[in-house]
């Protein structure tokens, strides 16, 4: 295979034009936020050290901080270790593509921690959402290769790259909550499945990421994924998460902040980073890895705003920085009340409301209940909905109800 | 003409889950001496595609956020559709559109 990239026709390269940062080498890839077209030597570079240069510029982090890094989902840590294991890895084993955000985040984070000593204390921290097919079965795959992953702590990738043995952390929808996302499913259908499983989320992450007591959350979020949800937040006219959304730090007043080093990185160059990553690309390929959607989410309200966001950075790539842009300059009048941030009487998770959304759901959930606290609920359980609202004085303006809003 | 068709980041599923194709594609008709990429996109749709083409297409290109890569190399840097394919080339289809 190695030989077979060896003989990869170097035709196609826009007309033998240059890489135009290096000038020497032949460009492999054309930069959507600066149209630059880059070598693969000069690309690992730049995406590399930009990164590194919001994390300096935003000062994310402290020298002797305990760091965990989200894999949302679990799917990615899969994909992690097998990356890193490759060696070993027999061709039944499947690797999720799809959370690769945070995968390539832990990469870069190690890496960065250990060129520009940052002096940081890495962990990766996983939820088990409970879905069969989409990980049931690589659960026992991550718990075998979590040894691998340590024994491989050392291995050397594309010369000085090495990846150190990051500990982890699996927590489950089951153990905390008593419900795995399938059950879930089963009494609530796929309609709004997704609420569950993104307020499940967001506090699974902040309860394993106490459990390892780290300082921060850093979470693989991209520019992609912030434009979207930029997006989201103007066309449900939610203000309170609009205002804090492109916040590269969020939560500073919380326990446990969270931020987004790749907040400016394009999804695009996350997804060519590891193809260019291991030395040749044919190593890559013969990695029999899987990525499929999450088997519930085709109904994701998300999914079209995605779609727009990717058609516009078709016609100009450089939008997705500006709609960033535009969300940053976003100002509230000063006169608009907005919810005030409190804590959830029943479990203590930062809330705005007198139970915090988890405790909601979970409640309806326990009580056969389901759909209470779903959407704005003009059924049966919509008085109840009001009367808490109304207790907290904040019926002006509300952050919304949406479980794939994990900002 | 031999290509390897690679599809990635859940595109797989939209051809029976099969991921690397081995595939002839016809020569060039009379009156295009070449075959581009824009054939080579509609040969997929005709024959490899089974099930939701609008997932992998739009018009008559790939649909955004599917990245295309030619030998390794961005098709952006190659002419997109005006990409010119020979023998034994591979191209790599991956979606960023999964799901969160």
């Amino acid at each position: 295979m190695e030989e077979e990239a060896g003989v990869v026709k170097p035709k196609k390269n826009g007309g033998g034009r240059l890489c135009s940062l290096c000038n020497q080498r032949r460009p492999a890839l054309k930069r959507p936020k600066t149209l630059e077209q880059i070598c693969k030597e000069c690309f690992y570079t730049v995406f590399e050290e930009e990164i590194h240069r919001v994390i300096v510029d935003n000062q994310l982090f402290k020298p002797g901080e305990r760091i965990a890094i989200g894999a949302s989902g679990g799917k990615g840590f899969i994909y992690l270790l097998l990356w890193f294991s490759y060696r070993r890895i027999s061709n039944e084993l499947l690797v999720y593509l799809n959370l690769v955000d945070s995968t390539v985040l832990a990469y870069v984070m190690s890496e960065l921690n250990r060129r520009h000593n940052y002096g940081l204390d890495l962990f990766l921290l996983s939820v088990d959402e409970g879905i069969t097919g989409y990980r049931d079965d690589s659960l026992e795959t991550v718990k075998r290769n979590e040894i691998q992953a340590s024994e491989l702590g050392q291995m050397s990738m594309k010369g000085s790259r090495s990846m150190y043995g990051l500990p982890l952390k699996v927590v489950s929808y089951k153990d905390l909550y008593g419900w795995t996302m399938d059950e879930i499913v089963k009494i609530i259908g796929l309609k709004n499945n997704c609420t569950f499983c993104g307020v499940f989320r967001r506090q699974a992450l902040d309860r394993g990421a106490a459990l390892l007591k780290v300082d921060k959350l850093v979470t693989g979020h991209n520019a992609d994924d912030i434009a979207e949800t930029v997006l989201l937040n103007i066309l449900r006219g939610d203000i309170a998460r609009l205002s804090r959304c492109t916040s590269i730090t969020t939560g500073e007043e919380g326990p446990i902040p969270r931020c987004k080093p790749f907040k400016y990185t394009y999804e695009k160059e996350i997804v060519i980073y590891p193809c260019h990553l291991l030395f040749t690309y044919a190593y890559f390929k013969r990695l029999d890895y899987f990525s499929t959607e999450c088997i519930y989410s085709p109904n994701a309200y998300r999914g079209f705003a995605r779609e727009f966001i990717k058609d516009l950075e078709r016609l100009r790539p450089r939008a997705i920085l500006d709609i960033i842009k535009s969300g940053e300059d976003f100002r509230i009048s000063t006169s608009t009340k907005m919810p005030e941030q409190g804590t959830c009487e029943r479990c203590g998770y930062i809330s705005s409301q007198k139970w915090c959304k988890a405790c909601v759901l979970l409640d309806g959930l326990n009580r056969g209940l389901p759909k209470l606290g779903i959407g704005r609920s003009r059924g049966p359980n919509g008085d109840r909905q009001r009367e808490m609202k109304e207790s907290n004085g904040t019926r002006n303006i509300q952050s919304k109800q949406c479980g794939t809003l994990d900002f | 003409m031999q290509l390897t068709l690679e599809f990635g980041g859940g595109l797989e599923l939209l051809c029976d889950s099969v991921k690397i194709h081995n595939v002839n594609v016809d020569p060039p008709q009379d009156g295009e001496d070449k075959f581009t990429m824009k054939s080579l996109l509609a040969w997929v749709r005709t024959n490899l595609i089974k099930e939701r083409p609008e997932m992998f297409m739009k018009g008559d290109s790939v649909r955004p956020g599917v990245l295309v890569l030619v030998n390794d190399c961005d098709w952006e840097l190659s002419g997109q559709l005006d990409t010119t394919l020979e023998e034994k080339d591979v191209v790599v289809f991956i979606s960023t559109l999964h799901g969160g």
